[in-house]
């Protein structure tokens, strides 16, 4: 700590230069803060993940629907505590920007399948026995209990040929895990199924718990088991598999953002390894006097790197910082559209280990080779 | 029984320039006293400076042994040495040779950071040896806003501020003019008289080497000795 002050001193010594590597090390962490929590909201769904939980889905894919006679044979299945079933909606509010997602579900059975979720009991009662009735998250529009809600879905018309749907706010749900979104809607499977247009008698997938002491896998294949060589065959996997599927309907996320982030930090390498690189080489005979003066080998190599350290430090937090600001703006500006866009934790630990992981890779040929320096060589050129 | 405080004894130091060897210093022996002042004259090559880095323990020698206060420099380690000179040698040099990004307080306070001193002491000490060299108003400024006399003073006071007994001196005046430098003469004069520092100085300037008690003469890495003036 005694030589912060010469460390920072140091780092300063060319304003102009060490503000513009800083410049690109923020630039640097901004992006990997906004990649990161974008990548985080992709992968939300199998982080919130119940272990207990499985979902049946078509076995050609998601967007094929599956029989709602299902749903009986399915509960009859040993192992399977309860079960319950959600389809994809497609719609938005008003105009196409307002995207969000819209499930039909069975309200009590949702509810109970999902207990993360918190609602007033009188709110799901009332949802409930309200035919066109509907819950959502607390961040939506702006919306409260009593509001009449145009939905155009882009996938389900009514039988009349109308594509706007309207429900009636009955309640608003939330959840205590940050991690889970609640940018979505839930309604009445009822009206849904009574009023669409086609796919009636079917619903998108199955979500089921397994009972205490079941074995999960064992509990999937016996499902998929059961409507093997049927027109509709299963693939059930557990919650988490299915949130990463449907995630990766988007591509694979996750080794996008790698790539990109691993580009601009094999950049940012250059740029803070070629600034230490000038700053040690133009004061060679200043670290020459160092030496003289007693500075050991190890601390002349320590206060370079810790010169390198510090400079990244500085522009990494600060692009942290904008980045942290800039992903609460989205998640209140785009959470419908981003639902569980968020920079988790272990992004931030991550982001810290870079900054140390950099600065020192930054630094370290140039603090060597003031490490190795002959002092009267060093003195000489002077 | 005057008490020596550095010796050396069949000392060479051979450098390796590409494959020609250069002999630099040959089978030298000198002995200084405690509270010498001792100037060393000769021409460019001679062997000035490598004698004073290698007593400074910046250098090594490439045989014999340069002994300093009881201590063998030859036998120490890098960290060792580095250890040494933090409290046992101050350096002062031709052209300075200050941090430009410290002030005069901070580039004194320099080697105390090697110690275990509180912050308000190290601030204490600098102050102290910057009252001594006569800049203590001039503590906040940075050596590009002082004349080069004052930035002789203020590398005067960095060396002496860890209370070394040897001060080595690399042409200390020869990038000053006659006042200024027959001022910086005087204070290593009154550091030698009056704290009692050994002081070798390494000069081309004859009225320089005046300020010492004895000036030896080098010529081909060979000592040759001299009255004082």
């Amino acid at each position: 700590m005694k030589y912060l002050g010469l460390v920072w001193r140091n780092a300063w010594r060319k304003k102009a230069r060490t503000s513009l590597t800083m410049l690109s090390v923020m630039v640097a962490f901004l992006l990997f803060a906004l990649l990161n929590a974008i990548a985080f909201a992709f992968r939300s769904g199998q982080d919130v993940a119940d272990a207990e939980r499985l979902v049946v889905i078509h076995k050609i894919s998601l967007i094929n629907p599956l029989p709602i006679s299902y749903e009986a044979r399915i509960a009859a299945t040993p192992g399977v505590a309860e079960v319950t079933h959600a389809s994809w909606f497609g719609g938005y509010y008003q105009e196409p920007r307002n995207q969000f997602a819209q499930f039909p579900v069975d309200a009590r059975a949702y509810f109970e399948m999902y207990p993360e979720l918190d609602i007033e009991p009188g709110q799901l009662e009332s949802w409930a026995d309200n035919r066109i009735g509907a819950v959502v998250g607390p961040e939506q529009f702006g919306w409260t209990i009593g509001d009449r809600i145009p939905i155009l879905s882009t996938i389900w018309p009514q039988t009349d040929g109308e594509r706007t749907w309207e429900f009636e706010l009955a309640g608003i749900f939330s959840t205590s895990d940050q991690r889970g979104s609640t940018a979505y809607m839930l309604f009445n499977y009822d009206y849904f199924e009574e009023a669409r247009a086609f796919g009636k008698g079917t619903v998108g997938w199955y979500i089921l718990r397994v009972a205490p002491g079941a074995n999960p896998v064992e509990v999937a294949q016996a499902i998929d088991e059961q409507f093997a060589n049927s027109p509709n065959e299963t693939e059930t996997s557990t919650e988490a598999a299915f949130a990463a599927s449907f995630a990766k309907q988007f591509g694979n996320i996750a080794l996008i953002v790698q790539l990109i982030l691993g580009a601009v930090f094999f950049t940012l390498l250059l740029v803070a390894g070629n600034t230490m690189s000038q700053s040690v080489r133009e004061r060679i005979p200043e670290l020459a006097v160092l030496k003289t003066v007693g500075f050991s080998d190890g601390s002349v190599l320590g206060i370079v790197l810790s010169e390198s350290i510090l400079i990244i430090a500085l522009g990494g937090l600060l692009g942290l910082g904008l980045g942290w600001l800039a992903v609460q703006g989205a998640a209140s500006s785009m959470g419908a559209m981003l639902p569980g866009i968020y920079l988790s934790g272990p992004a931030i630990l991550t982001a810290i280990a870079i900054i140390i992981g950099a600065g020192i890779l930054a630094g370290i040929f140039p603090a060597l080779k003031a490490m190795r320096l002959s002092i009267v060589d060093a003195l000489a050129r002077g | 029984m005057t008490e020596i405080l550095a010796k050396l004894e069949h000392v060479s130091r051979v450098y390796q320039k590409g494959r020609e060897k250069v002999d630099v210093l040959h089978e030298l022996d000198l002995e200084i006293e405690k509270g010498d002042f001792l100037a060393l004259m000769g021409p460019s090559g001679s062997g000035k400076t490598t004698l004073l880095n290698l007593l400074g323990g910046l250098d090594r020698p490439t045989g014999g042994t340069v002994t300093v206060g009881g201590q063998e420099l030859s036998a120490m380690s890098n960290s060792q040495l580095s250890g040494w000179r933090s409290t046992h040698v101050g350096f002062i040099f031709q052209f300075y040779n200050l941090l430009p990004v410290l002030t005069a307080q901070k580039n004194v306070e320099l080697p105390l950071l090697l110690t275990n001193m509180s912050g308000k002491e190290r601030s204490r000490r600098a102050g102290i040896a910057l009252e001594i060299v006569g800049l203590a108003d001039r503590a906040n400024h940075k050596p590009r806003e002082l004349s080069g006399g004052q930035e002789q003073r203020v590398a005067i006071a960095r060396a002496i501020v860890s209370d070394p007994e040897l001060l080595l001196c690399d042409e200390p005046t020869g990038d000053l003019d006659r006042q200024t430098a027959d001022e910086i003469l005087k204070l290593l004069q009154t550091l030698n008289r009056e704290h009692g520092k050994t002081i070798i100085m390494v000069t081309h300037d004859a009225q320089a080497a005046e300020y010492a008690q004895r000036t030896l003469h080098m010529d081909k890495g060979k000592l040759e000795a001299r009255a004082a003036a």
